[in-house]
């Protein structure tokens, strides 16, 4: 009776996860993408010109474009990033783990080529992946004492929607445990340090993966982001980061900290990189039940060159600047920052207007209280009883105690104490019902701000990179850093930071972030917008100076 | 069908991952277990027929106790789902397999796991909360419950809190004659829907345990009854009516000893005329309903006696397990665990899962599926005229209800057609360890066979023969009695040859008879009986025999 609804449990690996997606660029699209300088002979051969004003381009399209000409092949691409890591990853620290397989599959990429195979569109694609992604060759430890050497047995979907494109993944990068912080401090196992400056934090909690992108250790990297965690370090690293609607990537294959808040992002060095990016890896997946159904639209007509831009290309688009977000408490050297950027969405036809959001600092309180709540849950299987670090004891809780208390650090026990005391018998509806009443006011204030503009701005951190250990002990200073990203991941919405410009600091100065808020699944408006704003604005080149003083390759 | 959110739930084959990858001590953890856990033990052999039995003694004493105590019941039911696959993910759940082979990494809790609901459970609640008379919730939502125990990966169960799928029901019972007889409503405070956990295998020396995980994720519903029972026999005959009910409604095998039944009894007792309860205790580890039934009325008298003699400040909360000892004198409750205040379970919505949404036209689909239940069934086997008896031991086992009906549907005789049954046909399924399902008898045949007996074409004594042959071999009816000529011989000339033939070959028996001794009738109407191998029919042979005995005088 049951047999005719339920479908057969197979043998092979997830053999219906995922059906084939579409070939994403057309031959028209990438001529257009080539009719300027190929960005990766730039980063390549050209770094004698590290001060061009030239805005930054696909590497994921003129990689391709690049191996299909033949021009270079996927190999000598392969080394010669894996040559940067080496050099710079002494100084950086940006992966836990880099694969031993990158060449092997690089020649794989030659090989078919040379054959006239087909090849994916992420073929040759170095990409980074946050090691609280599951991948089933190599190792994932979510940053983790307690899941050191632990091995899944399957990738992520984001992972394997990548690689099912071709797209190779170099590494693991580094990040707070479980994702819980802002710096990588709370790594387990290193610190990872920012580019721009060795001596100050890369960001949090998906550090290694900006900070790898920034470095060019990789063309792109996949992140996550449950209250910042992709858009602040983009903002410190001056990466492109995005963090898409909640439901739009699955979250299968991405160790859970706070379910309602996670959602899979993408780090480049370009909007549109991360727009493709995120074109591989979203869309409805059978195995996260919480995935959208909505369409994943061809973000790829977004990103024509500048020069095909009308002297006005954002005429009639409002833009929210929100006003709580420029408040006591933001550096200045930001608040002139995002002034000057939206001087700039003026410049290109915007109206600009101060949106406020009474209910913006309500977030902070009711994020932690949720984060904690739902990661001191989804945090229990790390129980020692059938994966990763086990205490060996001869009573049970003994066993749990130990394993716990060796296998977890402190930033990630404050949390589960939090959220376990937050969601007990007489403190829940003082806690944590509470706070999702503040999500609730926090979602339809968003909704009624975007009722009124189309984009919404603000800083994506109230501040440039700060030092190593400069908050190391004063976690409610840490946690205020994230007060301008949090609200957005309380709301659900799609979120993309871009760097806009700099302040004092460091040899080169140091890149500040800003961040467009978009209607939930509409990230396409951000990437359109984004892209127009990347490419007009002038005099800057976010190229970091370890990589901007010598590259060797 | 359901609304289009419900649709998005779908089951989703997942494939097991090789077994050498799914746990790294082979799917064995190695400690000792200090908490006591309740264990099945297994107990009676396979038995399929719900009938509930009870100590006549016992009986008797609680007649006493009925006189100035009252005993307040309620009962927690587990019901494990015959899915084909688990709750919230693709496993399939065979009782019995080789421990850790029917799981992956969903029901393992590996990192990044997630659940997806299988649509066939929601089906199934429906069905169970529709017969059981509930109102159902159109939008109710998962919880998750929270506590460690090896059994549990995740460390915390999906279950539902304070929406269940169903609520504010109830189930008419009607007492077997034997225990008094009548008809009683025991309310439904609730159904909800679960995941199952796991199961602890303990070492036989006590130094550690393993953890099977097959049956974590198994789906279940558990039923919670209202206080409304007051003695063993009625609780015991409201789990077997639930039995009857999952059986009926093919949602779950019921069977008690492989544990897809699980009772657990809440039992209290207060002087009549009070109208607090008193302190409850629970009792597990019942496999069967006699077993339900004797822990009961063992408790009660516990409890009384305790009332008795001024110590019911001796009755604490706490779990007591029931224990079979092999005399009456040796079955007793034991205590388990002592209740130190309530656990906190910190329940929380689980934000893996999305809410749960019925449309009225999915309900109404379900509704209008449903079989005849055995209460409507019972209600109109009475009103055909059939006795209580015989009406409980139909209805109890659908099958044999189909059996019945179909029989009486081909215009077989209610009253005969449930006698044969319940005579000869459910004595030669005992003997034979067969079900009503793997007899070679059809109900076609079975009516045919009793129209021929009801017609005079063959005899009772021939129609018992057949249907042996019918039960054993299969056939038909007509061909069994042409292929060994067994039509009854009516003909008055043909048995009266036959009865001379008889009276002519035994002078002396007919001079004893003639003598005064009437008794050898029998004789003679046997002689001739055996003459025409069975086939005369018996009225008219005695009368003609009579004629021919007493005609010569
Ligand atoms: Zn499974």
């Amino acid at each position: 009776m049951l047999s005719a609804l339920q479908t057969p449990r197979s043998l092979s690996r997830f053999p219906l996860l995922h059906s084939p997606k579409p070939f994403l660029f057309h031959s028209s699209s990438t001529c257009r993408f080539s009719s300027r300088p190929l960005p990766y002979y730039a980063s390549l051969t050209d770094q004698s010109t590290p001060t061009s004003t030239s805005p930054p381009q696909s590497q994921i399209v003129n990689t391709r474009h690049a191996l299909l000409s033949g021009r270079v092949t996927a190999t000598e691409l392969a080394e010669s990033y894996l040559n940067r890591l080496r050099l710079t990853e002494p100084h950086l620290k940006s992966f836990l783990h880099v694969s031993d397989s990158v060449l092997r599959e690089a020649q794989e990429v030659d090989r078919k080529i040379a054959g006239n195979e087909a090849v994916g569109p992420f073929a040759g694609v170095l990409v980074g992946v946050k090691d609280n992604l599951c991948t089933a060759d190599m190792p994932s430890t979510g940053g983790s004492r307690i899941l050191e050497g632990y091995r899944p047995p399957f990738d992520a979907t984001a992972v394997k929607r990548v690689k099912d494109l071709g797209g190779i993944v170099i590494g693991k990068t580094n990040m707070d445990e479980f994702g819980m912080g802002s710096t990588t401090e709370d790594s387990a196992f290193q610190v990872t340090s920012n580019p721009w400056d060795v001596s100050r934090v890369p960001g949090g909690s998906s550090g290694g993966s900006a900070a790898a992108v920034s470095a060019k250790q990789c063309m792109v990297s996949l992140g996550s982001d449950t209250g910042g965690s992709v858009r602040q370090p983009a903002s410190f690293c001056g990466v492109v980061g995005l963090k898409p609607t909640y439901g739009r990537v699955s979250r299968f294959g991405l160790m859970a900290y706070a379910s309602s808040l996670d959602v899979v992002g993408c780090f480049g060095s370009s909007v549109a990189d991360a727009g493709i990016l995120l074109h591989a890896i979203a869309g409805q997946d059978r195995f996260d039940a919480t995935t959208s159904k909505q369409d994943v639209p061809n973000f790829i007509p977004h990103f024509a060159p500048v020069s095909s831009l009308e002297s006005k290309p954002l005429k009639g688009l409002r833009i929210g600047l929100i006003r709580e977000t420029l408040e006591d408490g933001v550096d200045t050297g930001v608040v002139s920052a995002i002034r000057a950027a939206a001087l700039h969405f003026e410049e290109l036809g915007c109206s600009v207007n101060e949106v406020s959001l009474p209910s913006f600092s309500l977030g902070l309180p009711a994020y932690y209280i949720l984060a904690s709540s739902e990661s001191s849950s989804n945090l229990s299987r790390y129980d020692g009883v059938r994966y990763g670090n086990q205490v060996f004891a001869d009573e049970l809780n003994s066993l749990y105690g130990d394993s716990r208390a060796e296998g977890f650090g402190s930033e990630v026990k404050m949390r589960i104490l939090m959220g376990t005391y937050a969601l007990s018998a007489g403190y829940y509806d003082a806690y944590y019902k509470r706070a999702q009443q503040v999500r609730t006011i926090i979602r339809n204030s968003f909704k009624e701000a975007l009722n009124q503009n189309d984009i919404l701005i603000s800083p994506a951190a109230p501040s440039p990179a700060y030092k190593i250990g400069e908050k190391k002990n004063d976690p409610l200073a840490m946690y205020a850093g994230d007060i301008m990203t949090v609200n957005v991941n309380l709301a659900g919405l799609p979120a993309l930071v871009l760097p806009c410009g700099f302040v004092e600091g460091g040899t080169a100065g140091l890149p500040i972030g800003l961040q467009m808020i978009g209607a939930a699944f509409n990230e396409g408006e951000l990437l359109r917008v984004g892209h127009i704003f990347e490419q007009t604005l002038e005099d800057c080149r976010f190229v970091p100076p370890i990589i901007a003083d010598n590259v060797p390759c | 069908m359901a609304s289009t959110i419900f649709r998005s739930f779908q089951v989703h084959p997942f494939l097991l991952y090789p077994t050498s990858l799914l746990g790294r001590r082979n799917g064995v953890l190695y400690c000792t277990m200090k908490t006591t856990q309740s264990q099945p033990a297994t107990q009676e052999k396979h038995s399929p027929q719900t009938k509930v039995s009870s100590s006549s003694t016992q009986s008797k004493k609680l007649n006493k106790i009925a006189e100035d105590y009252e005993a307040v019941i309620g009962i927690e039911t587990h019901v494990q789902l015959s899915t084909l696959t688990k709750a919230f993910c693709g496993c399939p759940y065979n009782y019995g397999s080789p421990p850790n082979t029917c799981v992956c990494p969903i029901c393992m809790g590996l990192p990044g796991a997630l659940p997806v609901l299988n649509s066939r459970v929601i089906a199934f609640a429906v069905k169970l909360g529709l017969a059981l008379n509930c109102k159902l919730s159109l939008n109710s939502k998962f919880d998750r419950k929270q506590y460690f125990y090896p059994d549990l990966p995740k460390g915390y169960q999906i279950s539902q809190f304070d929406v269940p799928i169903a609520s504010g029901g109830y189930i008419d019972v009607d007492i077997p004659v034997e225990y008094g007889g009548g008809h009683k409503k025991f309310g439904i405070t609730r159904v909800h829907m679960e995941e199952d956990a796991g199961k602890l295998l303990h070492a036989d020396n006590g130094t550690y345990s393993q953890v099977d995980l097959n049956r974590a994720g198994v789906p279940l519903l558990e039923i919670v009854s209202e206080p409304d029972m007051r003695n063993g026999i009625e609780a015991a005959e409201y789990a077997a009516e639930l039995q009857r009910l999952v059986r009926y409604l093919r949602v779950s095998n019921g069977n008690m000893q492989e544990g897809s039944l699980r009772c657990d009894v809440n039992v209290s007792v207060r002087p009549i005329g009070q109208s607090k309860f008193g302190t409850k205790v629970e009792i597990k580890n019942l496999n069967s309903f006699s077993s339900v039934s004797r822990a009961i009325d063992f408790e009660i008298s516990r409890q009384v006696q305790l009332h008795r003699e001024g110590q019911e400040d001796q009755i604490v909360q706490e779990t007591r397990l029931w224990e079979e000892g092999a005399q009456a004198s040796t079955k007793k409750t034991v205590t388990m665990r002592k209740k130190e205040g309530l656990s906190d379970y910190r329940y929380f919505p689980e934000p893996d899962l999305p809410m749960v949404i019925l449309s009225q036209e999915y309900v109404d689909d379900i509704q209008n599926s449903l079989p005849e239940l055995p209460e409507i069934k019972r209600r109109r086997y009475e009103k055909m005229g059939l006795s209580m008896q015989d009406v409980l031991f139909l209805a109890n086992d659908k099958n044999i209800a189909d059996f019945f009906d179909a029989t009486i549907a081909k215009g077989a005789d209610t009253k005969l057609a449930a006698n044969w049954i319940m005579g000869d046909i459910a004595a030669f399924m005992k003997n034979e360890k067969l079900t009503i399902n793997d007899i070679k008898l059809t109900p076609e045949e079975l009516s045919e066979l009793i129209a021929s007996i009801k017609d005079g074409v063959i005899s009772g004594k021939i129609g018992k023969e057949i249907l042996f042959e019918l039960l054993a071999k299969g056939g038909t009816v007509k061909g069994l009695i042409e292929e060994k000529d067994l039509v009854q011989i009516t003909d008055p000339a043909e048995i009266e040859k036959m009865v001379e033939k008889v009276v002519a070959e035994n002078p002396k028996q007919l001079e004893q008879y003639r003598g005064g001794k009437t008794k050898l009738q029998g004789f003679f109407a046997g002689q001739v009986m055996k003459l025409s191998k069975g086939k005369a029919n018996p009225g008219i042979l005695n009368k003609i025999l009579l004629q021919k005995l007493n005609s010569k005088n």
